[in-house]
């Protein structure tokens, strides 16, 4: 495996959006300059069974085009897969996995048994429905993988984010600012240890 | 140019959309859906001028289309597996028209058993109707290829599939850059068609029953087309590369001049290969690859030329002819060694059938394989469980 090519993992369940936080954030990498791939895990696609998409992110091109097996960070954006899918499997000792949940850090790494690795929470659903309205953890959690990834930067991400809702949300702005706030305070509020 | 974040399927949706053509008539299927879905859309937007037909069959599609480039229009379609399948009885009828019409393929695994993942075996089965196949390594290729294909097509007057593979890059969402909608205008150019059915003050007819006397004469100019396709995707994809950078020939030559052991491989597995050869030249070791993209015409001698220094080649099929001897790449590829005096050892790999996936192990064990390649035997199932 290329050393410079970072890999993320998203698991989440049939319409909660890991599909689009994958396309979102690697829509953003781009912004910044870096190459990107963003994909779907495909099989039965049903509400609310368990998915998974995936991240490439690059300085150099990216010519891979197999699964990824061993990420770097792990994106968990519905706690209660924890216990039913395997969601550490493959993640490094130096990896990362970030969940969406009220719990600590410290109570995540006991329910998972995960020795080794970084373990981060945010409360993405809260922060969604204060700041959207919905519980629609994706957006928050970009906010907490930047921070996380370390790679991007996070001022041009926030722009390009609000350019892109502008587009997508014309006349809608409680939308794009309450997207943006969300991101914000994921931002700020991730937790790790 | 722009760029832009697209998938595979949505660069070959681009592709169309800037081409602009007369007629796309098509029924959807997956993993091909969403470029007819797309396109659907920009036919909704008025952002085309194109007559799309929805149809209630690929073999529909596939004759709509025939109707439409007799008649004299520019005509896409889009498909996979199955509906590729579906067409197959009317893919010969395009060719021996000397209709240039245009699918944009996602290569998808042939039922049975049912499955919607990639493997080559829906476009290596339509490999002898007289169409031009070109595959792409990712979404940037599909997009070129697509442009090219049309281009090809006309100046020879034969159909012409582009293909990707399914879900592995007509899902995966990756940098591409894309052309002007005028630059396209002008490399595509206008279509004039020689004989079009719709020039009504030259009245002809298409499609005659030919028997024993005259069926086998006009079989022959698809064979000398298909060699004139030989010159012109060389001339289409040099005249690409000096207008916008990306230069194309018959295939893709990587770390491959000083080699001693490579792999041939179409589509994907090709980039994921790449890696694997840059960590193995890391080690000292001389390895290299040959990134096939055009399989119709088949570039029989260029390829025994670059191919003959080696000593040792495995071929990679995503697909089996289910001969007993291997699968399609590496017959033909076996076949245009022959006449050599000295040729590498060459073994096949048959691999990925219905999705499997390929990654840096499985490809990098095959490297280590070529080391002692003697010892192996001439076709391998790769990663097949007992």
């Amino acid at each position: 495996m290329s050393k410079k090519i970072l890999e993320i993992r998203w698991h989440g369940r049939g319409g909660q959006g890991a599909k689009t936080a994958a396309l979102l954030f690697g829509d953003a990498a781009l912004s910044s300059g870096k190459n990107i791939q963003a994909f779907p895990e495909y099989g039965p696609e049903r509400m609310g069974a368990p998915v998974a998409s995936f991240n490439r992110l690059s300085d150099d091109p990216i010519t891979l085009h197999c699964s990824i097996t061993n990420p770097k960070i792990v994106v968990v954006l519905d706690p209660t897969l924890m216990g039913k899918v395997d969601v550490i499997a493959g993640l490094p000792e130096d990896g990362s996995i970030i969940v969406n949940t009220k719990e600590t850090p410290a109570t995540v790494r006991a329910n998972l048994k995960l020795k080794g690795a970084k373990v981060y929470t945010i409360d993405a659903s809260g922060i969604s429905k204060e700041a959207i309205g919905r519980d629609i953890p994706n957006t928050p959690m970009l906010g907490a993988l930047v921070k996380v990834s370390g790679f991007l930067d996070f001022t041009q991400m926030l722009k390009d984010t609000e350019v892109k809702l502008s587009k997508k949300f014309k006349g809608k702005p409680e939308i794009i600012n309450g997207n943006i706030e969300a991101i914000k305070k994921a931002y700020a509020e991730v937790a790790g240890e | 140019m722009a760029i832009i974040a697209r998938t595979g399927n949505e660069a070959m949706a681009e592709a169309m959309r800037q081409i602009n053509p007369d007629v796309v008539a098509a029924y959807p299927i997956t993993p091909a859906t969403e470029v007819v879905m797309i396109f659907a859309s920009f036919v909704a937007d008025g952002l085309v001028s194109t007559e799309y037909i929805p149809v209630e069959s690929e073999h529909s599609a596939m004759s709509a289309c025939v109707g439409a480039s007799a008649a004299g229009g520019r005509v896409m379609t889009a498909t996979s597996s199955q509906g590729l399948a579906l067409m197959y009885e009317i893919l010969p009828i395009a060719s021996a028209l000397r209709l240039p019409i245009i699918i944009s393929e996602v290569n998808r695994a042939l039922s049975g058993p049912i499955n919607i993942h990639c493997d080559h075996s829906d476009t290596m089965a339509a490999r002898d109707f007289g169409w031009i196949q070109i595959f792409s390594e990712d979404a940037q290729e599909a997009y070129d290829n697509v442009l090219q294909c049309l281009k090809i097509a006309e100046k020879v007057k034969l159909p012409a599939m582009a293909t990707t593979d399914g879900f592995i890059i007509s899902h995966c969402m990756s940098k591409i850059e894309t052309l002007e909608d005028d630059e396209v205008k002008k490399f595509v150019g206008e279509y004039s068609p020689t004989l079009p059915l719709l020039d009504i003050k030259e009245p002809k007819t298409f499609g005659l029953l030919d028997l024993q006397d005259y069926y086998f004469e006009h079989k022959m100019p698809v064979v000398e087309a298909m060699k004139e396709a030989k010159k012109v995707i060389l001339e289409v994809g040099k005249e690409f590369g000096e207008k916008y950078g990306r230069e194309y020939g018959f295939f893709e030559k990587y770390r491959l001049d000083d080699a001693e052991v490579a792999i041939v491989a179409l589509g994907s597995t090709a980039g994921t290969a790449k890696v694997v050869v840059d960590d193995l030249r890391d080690k000292g070791v001389k390895a290299g690859l040959l990134k096939l993209r055009v399989f119709r015409p088949f570039p029989a001698e260029e390829l025994a030329e670059v191919l003959a220094p080696l000593k040792a080649v495995a071929i990679m099929d995503r697909s089996d002819s289910y001969n007993t001897q291997g699968g399609p790449l590496y017959t033909e590829i076996r076949s245009a060694l022959f006449d050599l005096a000295k040729k590498p050892k060459l073994i096949n790999y048959i691999y990925g059938l219905g999705g499997r996936d390929i990654g840096l192990e499985e490809i990098n064990s095959i490297y280590t394989d070529l080391a002692s390649a003697e010892k192996l035997a001439a076709v391998n199932y790769l990663g097949v469980r007992e």
